[in-house]
């Protein structure tokens, strides 16, 4: 039996996902031929923002790679377009004057992007954003221009602008309307974005209309209607799309706004079909990926032959902006109604703001800034027209335990992953086949959760339904790195068990995959063996990152910056003296005083830092290591009115004591002497704050990242008693913490009950751990700055560079 | 064209005796305009690349080694010191330059 003919125009995401469907319900029923007039195969166009953002590259966008076609036996026709179909004698005719013959024929064309007819928007540098080359074009203008002007406030405009500030780019936005994204956000949420974006450095240009565009042969300025003229290298057209019915219109084929299409896909000719962004079902176009799955699976059997059921119903859209930092998802119909009701949530200091409107006990929209992760659920909500009932207002915005059962009550069909289309049933049976057990493996292996990440909260919840138990085991265990299955609870445990003492022996012995490990577990390793073995493991420089292998602080330059000590903050004429001679000999660019309460000299040369150290003749501040970084303190009793305790003494005693010790992650302390708190000692790893006649001690603070107060762990009556706490706290945080996991991390797991009982319940295990610290501190090397200034060969190996001395050639 | 006008006019010059180059420990070496990162790994072959990371310019001489690559110390791209090429999930690559060793001085040919 010979079989069908069919072709495809257009090798874009709606055309070949129906391939995709075609090849997997039948393989061989057709002799597949695909026209594309991009020069590459099919790849994810929603990506590209990523793309530009600087976050993935163009080789991983790829949907479906050369040798899929070939797997699949279709003949690829790239950089080649179709430009007529005659419906009579059923063949399609290229620019390449090719013509291929079908029995069925589907167009997937796409759209144009819509430029503004303006003056002078032919010139060279005024581009659309739509394809590879317009992101090529984009990433070659940052190279040699500075200025770019994006018309159009929407969500491609800002992913644009977005992109190319990445790309070291000015950049305006220009939007005609006085809210942006206005057809995917209401004003509240619309004016905390835009408030958002400029913080990331975007300008905007609002209710701007746009004149003309000048320059010579390139653009130079844009001109607004009010007469106002902006410098622009770069203008990037970002206001809408037209469907692509080029083809369609010259060969005869109904269209209005897009290609009239039927519940089955079918236009008006005999046998050819449309779908994607150049079809028009019902009135509608769309322009998002989430209906060209859904049409793509109708047609797909529809063309197969296998019963297409009621066919494609139409879509409710979705949309999330790929902005990273910013978090924004709509769906349905969110803005206020007077038939319409909403729920509220807004969040000024966290800007969070989220909002469901409802109708008749049903979700009919939503909009949610700040933290999207409902966004899907509330999608399926809106789809399935889930009654809400049962379920109680306010529940709706926040996690319940329902949660669970939300994915559970999923049908198989239902799409997880928008953007790419996975079902959860996919997503289930690659789980099963796979044995997958982490968000990342369903993203390798189904695309679930790739591009916007919306969805990484269900894929989730998912594993967890699908694994149930086995997915807590699995999630439990964090190994070191991807070169051994062990955690690091279990490394450690066979470093003491099995007496090892080399980083090399470690990953022999406890099979690495790798012969000489990663730059995640060769750190760790090293920092493990120096902990179980105090006196007698030689550190391994090489197995230091840059930082603690140099002792000084790489900057994006690769010249370094120096932070020597200055005791609990405080410091006096000469050591300011010896600063300042220092960066004016050296040259510093830049001396700033840090945010740990001392100097810093940043910008200096690899090859002058041992001098500089020499000079300086201060010991090293630790700046940059794991290890202890700064006892910050306030005035105290000595000077200031409410000072209760003497807290730079204690601080300072404190820094002294603990200089140089390696710990999981920094240690920052903190030392004030009332509970004003002027040293910030309930944002620090351990803060002391003086009381009349006591000391608190605080642990677990942290003003990084995941900012988080410390709890008090006791009050003790005199200065030692403090120095022994904290030596017998951070002991058991070195024996136990996991490497790079910050003391308030730490806490958080082991909790703060256990770390009372262990060490305010248990005097002789405290005293063991004091002990342990003492060994640890005495067999700390000396001040590491001064053994550079002594070892003049660990000077040449880390600090000198070599010259290259022609020899003549024999 | 750069690269043939390169091959052209090929050097070989003297850059260190081997015991200048401590185990798995980079060494900037600066010819011209070059600067070039140079990796004694614990095999004990003798690698040169461009020290120059294709993500931001990080000095490549002062990564991790590990094995056959090299960790940028900025943001931890992986590089093959042996091809020079990047490692997934990043791509790119860096110009890498032919070394030997004879009688324990180190050349290399750019
Ligand atoms: C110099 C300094 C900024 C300043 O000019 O004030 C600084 C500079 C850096 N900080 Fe910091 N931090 C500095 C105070 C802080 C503070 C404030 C403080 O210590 O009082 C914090 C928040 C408090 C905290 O840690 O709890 C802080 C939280 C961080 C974090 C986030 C840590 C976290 O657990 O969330 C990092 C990233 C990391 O360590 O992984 C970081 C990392 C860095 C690094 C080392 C980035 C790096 O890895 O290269 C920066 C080096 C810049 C450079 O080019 O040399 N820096 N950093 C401050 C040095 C203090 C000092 O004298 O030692
Ligand atoms: C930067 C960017 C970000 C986006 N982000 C999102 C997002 O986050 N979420 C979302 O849902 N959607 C997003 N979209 C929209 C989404 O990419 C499109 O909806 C989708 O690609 C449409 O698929 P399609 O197959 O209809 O068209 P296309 O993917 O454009 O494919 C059509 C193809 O047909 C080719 N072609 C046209 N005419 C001919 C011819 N005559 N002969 C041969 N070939 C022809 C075209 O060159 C093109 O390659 C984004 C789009 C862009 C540009
Ligand atoms: S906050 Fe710290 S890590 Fe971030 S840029 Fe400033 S100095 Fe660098
Ligand atoms: S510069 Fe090398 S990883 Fe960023």
């Amino acid at each position: 039996m010979t079989k069908r003919k069919l072709v495809l125009v257009g090798n874009g995401m709606a055309g070949v996902r129906c391939l995709e469907e075609i090849v997997k319900i039948d393989p061989n029923r057709f002799d597949i031929t695909v026209f594309g007039t991009e020069p590459h195969p099919n790849y994810n166009r929603i990506m590209l923002s990523s793309v530009l953002q600087g976050d993935t590259t163009v080789g991983d966008i790829v949907l479906n790679s050369y040798e899929w076609y070939q797997e699949h036996n279709i003949q690829l026709y790239t950089g080649e377009t179709v430009e007529k179909i005659d419906k009579n004698t059923n063949q399609v005719f290229t620019d390449k004057g090719r013509s291929v013959p079908y029995d069925d024929l589907i167009i997937a064309t796409g759209s144009h992007p819509f430029m503004l007819p303006l003056p002078g928007a032919d010139k060279e540098g005024v581009i659309a954003f739509r394809n590879i080359e317009d992101c090529e074009t984009m990433i070659d203008t940052s190279k040699n221009y500075e200025k770019a002007v994006v018309i159009g406030g929407g969500l491609l405009g800002l992913e644009a602008a977005r992109g190319l500030l990445n790309l070291g780019m000015k950049v305006d936005v220009v939007h005609i309307l006085d809210y942006l994204m206005e057809r995917q956000l209401d004003p509240t949420a619309s004016g905390m974005l835009q408030a958002e974006l400029e913080k990331q450095g975007m300008n905007f240009l609002m209710n701007h209309q746009t004149e003309a565009i000048l320059g010579k042969k390139r653009v130079e300025k844009v001109l607004f209607k009010d007469g106002k003229v902006v410098k622009a290298d770069l203008v990037v057209m970002a206001v809408g799309i037209k469907p692509n019915v080029d083809v369609a219109k010259a060969s005869g084929i109904e269209t209005n706004r897009g290609i009239i299409v039927d519940d089955y896909m079918k236009t008006s000719a005999p046998n050819v079909y449309s779908l994607g962004e150049c079809a028009e079902h019902r009135e509608m176009v769309y322009g998002l990926v989430a209906p060209l799955w859904e049409q793509a699976k109708v047609l797909a059997k529809q063309i197969c032959e296998v019963g297409a059921g009621e066919g494609y119903q139409g879509s409710i859209l979705s949309t999330k902006l790929k902005v990273s930092g910013v978090d924004v998802f709509s769906a349905g119909e969110f803005n206020d109604s007077p038939n319409s009701k909403a729920i509220r949530i807004q969040d000024d200091f966290e800007g969070i703001y989220k909002k469901v409107t409802i109708r008749d006990n049903r979700i009919v929209g939503a909009v949610l800034f700040g933290e999207t992760s409902e966004g899907t659920k509330l999608l399926n909500m809106i789809n399935n027209g889930t009654d809400i009932a049962e379920i109680g207002k306010v529940n709706i915005l926040q996690s319940s335990p329902q949660e669970g059962s939300m994915v559970a009550e999923m049908a198989d069909s239902e799409i997880i992953c928008g953007c790419n289309g996975v079902s959860k049933g996919t997503i289930v049976h690659a789980i099963q086949e796979n044995n997958l057990c982490s968000v990342a493996e369903v993203r390798d292996c189904t695309n679930a959760s790739r591009s916007c990440g919306t969805c990484k909260g269900l894929v989730g919840e998912l594993l967890e339904h699908t694994l149930g138990d086995e997915f807590e085991i699995g999630n439990e265990k964090e190994t070191v790195c991807a070169c051994t299955s062990l955690s690091h609870e279990e490394v450690v445990a066979e470093i003491r068990e099995k007496g090892l003492s080399h980083t090399k022996e470690v990953m022999n012995v406890l099979g690495w995959t790798t012969p000489e490990g990663c730059s995640k577990c060769r750190p760790a390793i090293n920092y493990y063996l120096g902990m179980v073995r105090p006196t007698d493991y030689e550190d391994e420089k090489e197995s230091r990152f840059v930082n603690e292998r140099m002792h000084a602080n790489i900057q994006n330059n690769g010249t370094y910056s120096v932070v020597p000590r200055m005791y609990g903050g405080v410091t006096n004429p000469t050591d300011l003296r010896k600063i300042a001679d220092v960066a004016e000999k050296y040259d510093v660019p830049l001396l700033k005083v840090t945010g740990g309460q001392r100097i810093d000299l940043l910008g200096v040369k690899k090859e002058d830092l041992p001098n500089v150290w020499k000079d300086l003749d201060m010991p090293s501040g630790y700046a940059y290591g794991k290890s202890i970084r700064t006892v910050k303190t306030c005035v105290g009793e000595n000077f200031c009115r409410f000072g209760t305790q003497d807290s730079i003494g204690l601080g300072i005693a404190i820094e002294k004591k603990f200089e140089r010790l390696n710990t999981p992650h920094k240690v920052k302390m903190g030392v004030s002497a009332c509970p004003r708190n002027c040293a910030e000692s309930g944002i620090k790893d351990v803060g002391i704050v003086g009381v009349d006649g006591a000391w608190e001690i605080y642990v677990g603070g942290n003003g990084g990242t995941d900012l988080r107060s410390a709890d008090l762990l006791c009050k003790v009556k005199t200065s030692e008693e403090v120095l022994e706490m904290i030596a017998a706290y951070l002991q058991y945080y070195r024996e136990n913490a996991r490497y790079l996991e910050r003391t308030s991390h730490w806490l958080e797991r082991v909790g703060l009950d256990h770390i009372k009982e262990t060490l305010l319940n248990n005097a002789t295990f405290k005293l063991e751990l004091v002990e342990r610290m003492e060994i640890a501190l005495a067999s700390l090397p000396e001040d590491p700055w001064k053994t550079f200034i002594e070892n003049e060969k660990q000077r040449t190996d880390l600090f000198q560079n070599k010259k290259g001395v022609e020899v003549t050639p024999s | 064209m750069k690269r043939m006008a390169q091959t052209k006019n090929r050097q070989r010059l003297r850059v260190a005796h081997l015991d200048e180059l401590p185990l798995q420990i980079g060494k900037e070496v600066i010819i011209g305009e070059h600067e070039i990162a140079l990796f004694r790994l614990s095999s004990g072959k003798v690698k040169a690349i461009e020290n120059k990371c294709p993500h931001k310019q990080g000095p490549l001489a002062q990564g991790i080694v590990s094995g056959e690559y090299v960790f940028c110390p900025l943001h931890d791209w992986k590089i093959d010191v042996t091809t020079g090429e990047v490692q997934k999930p990043d791509d790119g690559c860096v110009q890498t330059f032919p070394v030997d060793v004879e009688d324990n001085i180190v050349y290399i040919t750019i």
